[in-house]
């Protein structure tokens, strides 16, 4: 169980690459006004990170409410949504969003990418209550 | 290499057959999430980070069920990221080796090692349990201290290699090495 997970966690990672490199290809290509504040905003790492809590929140609450497996919660949430997250690159962007005296888009990027995520975590629970 | 490479979003490959061994990376043209090398990269040292996460939840008490595991692979993860890349970047362009090193230990293994979706999860279990001095707590401290350890991490990194530039030049021209 313990190597899928870490199998698991690689594929996340990998995943989080290639969307990452997909979102910032989409923004390069420059529809998008720069001096907007979605320009500033590292908006792959955003997504990744709200869309993976929805997706934890959702396997958490299958594995609270309908007994899914917890080994699931293992190799998916602790795995996969582990390897996908991440938390040092958020960090690191807002540092960077601040050394470049961004600080609209660093709060965002801070507590805004929290009570995103938070939020979609929460949802995702409530999803898997009702399913 | 072809020189129809989109350069905005892949700025290393101008120069690319000079910088870059060919045994440390099959030169490949295309954006760099899409080469297979890259790729491999990033999954092992993410497959290795999720192991170095899971052993640090083994091994961190739990204390007054608060979740201290992803909090400290939070804050170490956000501390040496801050290190690797800012020591990175003033090495020189991200290609050959620096870019592997980056995909590798940055993207790969601190991806895999920190986690965004656990402390969402957790901060919203924290709220549903009625403790909501402990889910701010938890969230704020997260975010604040992990951006302090980002940016001492930054400024660590930018700190060593001016005084080791300093070194290098015999004090003459302190700024003259970037």
């Amino acid at each position: 169980m313990i190597a899928l997970m870490a199998i698991a966690g690689g594929i996340g990672a990998i995943a989080r690459f290639m969307l990452d490199g997909l979102i910032r290809g989409r923004m390069n290509s420059g529809h998008l006004s720069s001096g907007h504040l979605s320009s500033a905003l590292p908006l792959g790492t955003m997504i990744i990170n709200v869309s993976g809590s929805l997706l934890l929140g959702f396997v958490t609450g299958l594995v609270l409410f309908h007994a899914v497996p917890s080994d699931w919660q293992l190799v998916v949430g602790t795995g996969f949504f582990g390897g996908y997250t991440t938390f040092s690159t958020a960090s690191f962007e807002t540092a960077r969003l601040i050394q470049e005296r961004q600080f609209v888009a660093a709060l965002v990027n801070g507590i805004g990418m929290l009570l995103l995520s938070v939020g979609a975590a929460g949802a995702g629970l409530a999803l898997a209550w009702l399913v | 290499m072809s020189r129809g490479d989109d350069a905005a979003s892949d700025p290393g490959d101008a120069r690319q057959e000079h910088a870059e061994p060919t045994h440390v990376a099959p030169v490949r043209s295309g954006p760099v999430h899409l080469r297979p090398w890259y790729i491999l990269l990033v999954g092992i040292g993410g497959a290795l980070g999720t192991l170095a996460r899971y052993g640090a939840e083994l091994v961190i008490p739990r204390a007054w069920q608060l979740p201290w595991p992803t909090l400290t692979v939070n804050l170490i993860g956000a501390f040496l990221l801050g290190v690797l890349l800012e020591a990175l970047v003033r090495r020189g362009r991200d290609d050959g080796r620096r870019r592997a090193a980056r995909l590798f230990m940055g993207t790969g293994f601190m991806g895999g090692f920190t986690t965004y979706s656990s402390l969402a999860v957790e901060t919203f279990e924290l709220l549903r349990d009625d403790r909501l001095l402990a889910a701010v707590g938890y969230g704020l401290v997260t975010l604040v201290v992990g951006l302090l350890a980002s940016l001492l991490g930054v400024w660590l990194a930018a700190a060593h290699h001016r005084s080791a530039s300093r070194r290098a030049s015999g004090d003459k021209h302190p700024g003259a090495a970037t």
